[in-house]
């Protein structure tokens, strides 16, 4: 249960795709918990349990965007295509599928570099020392 | 493209897999300070400065009536290994050899990650302010006899306690006193290596370009690694023969809190 997260053995995994994993657990939880406190808003009728509500519901709201950024903050292709889809206006659909067309033009191995800035995406190795 | 002009070299999809591959390969084992101190970034190349929240009297002002402040930064540092490779060798890993002759890579890869160390751990003159010559603590001395380490290093433990830093502790070896600890097992076998760990509750990381040991607390928000552009291979120039490569990367390093480290001489 404790373990659900991996989709593979953890000890065949390095220790951040470990980290990745368990942000991207508590991603999926937050964003079920927004969407279970925006039904028991709706139908909430007690002045005094809605502002209750809300105000979790703003504590989730935080605790998704935080765990978003970390990931992306890891995943630079991700925060690439992120980058042209959030906070944009005008049609959703057409900026992901243009989002994702420039990070596949762009991104990936080879010539640009594994990483979204050309770089080897190495980062911090905190996990890494034993 | 960017500034690293990795499109223009004449080297294959594959050859740039093999060729970051390489370098990831080689400069994860070295870096030892991003195993201990907070990393903030990658920032990006454009990235200049670190905000340091802090002001400077500015000694005139435009007119009368008013007084100015300066902000003060941290700006960042570029650091640059230049490298070439044998055209001919990139051919051939194209051609699937496994064994392509990427030394001067490896041995660039090396210089940039003991610069990173240098810097970090004992500062860099006029452009980096370091761990040890940070720290208001004495100097001790790690000494030559591994069997003392223990001792030292559970001294410089309890003079980090005493000024309220908490664990866990990391500890930074240089080369000679990583392979001394690696190589010593104390009066019943035990590992020297397992001991040190007990006592610092964090880990002990290989070090080269260290001078003897750095002990830092790893509590978090003492020392900062800002990343611009992270470590990268870019592209120079090339001929017939060869092409000239580089590695790169811009960061700065803060020390918010000195005394939450010892420096170890050897």
């Amino acid at each position: 249960m404790g373990f659900d997260q991996y989709h593979e053995p953890p000890e065949e995994l390095p220790p951040a795709t470990r980290t990745f994993a368990r942000l991207c657990a508590s991603l999926t939880e937050e964003s079920e918990a927004l969407g279970w406190y925006e039904q028991r808003i709706a139908v909430e009728t007690d002045p005094e349990a809605l502002a209750i509500m809300r105000d979790a519901q703003g504590e989730e709201f935080k605790h998704f965007s935080m765990d978003l950024e970390f990931l992306m903050r890891r995943t630079p292709r991700w925060r690439e295509i992120a980058q042209g889809v959030l906070f944009q206006t005008g049609d959703i659909v057409e900026h992901g599928e243009e989002a994702e067309a420039e990070s596949a033009d762009g991104g990936g191995a080879g010539a640009e570099g594994g990483d979204v800035d050309g770089s080897l995406g190495i980062g911090s190795l905190r996990g890494d020392a034993r | 493209m960017n500034h690293l002009l990795r499109s223009h070299a004449p080297i294959s999809d594959s050859g740039w897999e093999l060729l970051d591959s390489e370098a990831r390969g080689r400069l994860t084992p070295a870096l030892a300070s991003r195993k201990l101190v907070d990393f903030s970034g990658p920032h990006g190349w454009g990235y200049s400065a670190r905000s340091l929240g802090r002001t400077s009297q500015l000694a005139v002002a435009p007119c009368e009536g008013v007084s100015g402040l300066q902000r003060s930064v941290l700006p960042v540092v570029e650091l640059r290994a230049d490298f070439e490779l044998s055209r001919s060798e990139l051919r051939d890993a194209d051609r699937g050899a496994d064994d392509a002759d990427l030394a001067a890579l490896d041995a660039a890869a090396h210089q940039i990650a003991v610069a990173e160390n240098v810097a970090v751990f004992h500062g860099w003159a006029g452009a980096v302010t370091g761990i040890s010559e940070s720290s208001p603590h004495e100097q001790v001395s790690v000494g030559a006899d591994p069997d003392a380490y223990p001792q030292r290093v559970a001294s410089a433990v309890e003079r980090l306690l005493c000024d309220g830093i908490t664990g866990p502790y990391g500890l930074a070896l240089g080369r000679e006193q990583y392979r001394a600890v690696v190589e010593t097992a104390e009066h019943g076998g035990f590992p020297l290596l397992d001991h040190l760990r007990k006592i610092l509750g964090g880990p002990i990381v290989w070090a080269p370009g260290v001078n003897g040991a750095v002990l830092l607390s790893l509590r978090g928000g003492d020392f900062v690694f800002e990343s611009g552009q992270d470590l990268s291979i870019g592209y120079s120039s090339h001929d017939d023969e060869v092409v000239r490569l580089y590695l790169e990367e811009s960061f700065s390093f803060h020390v918010a809190t000195p005394e939450a480290a010892v420096a170890m001489k050897p």
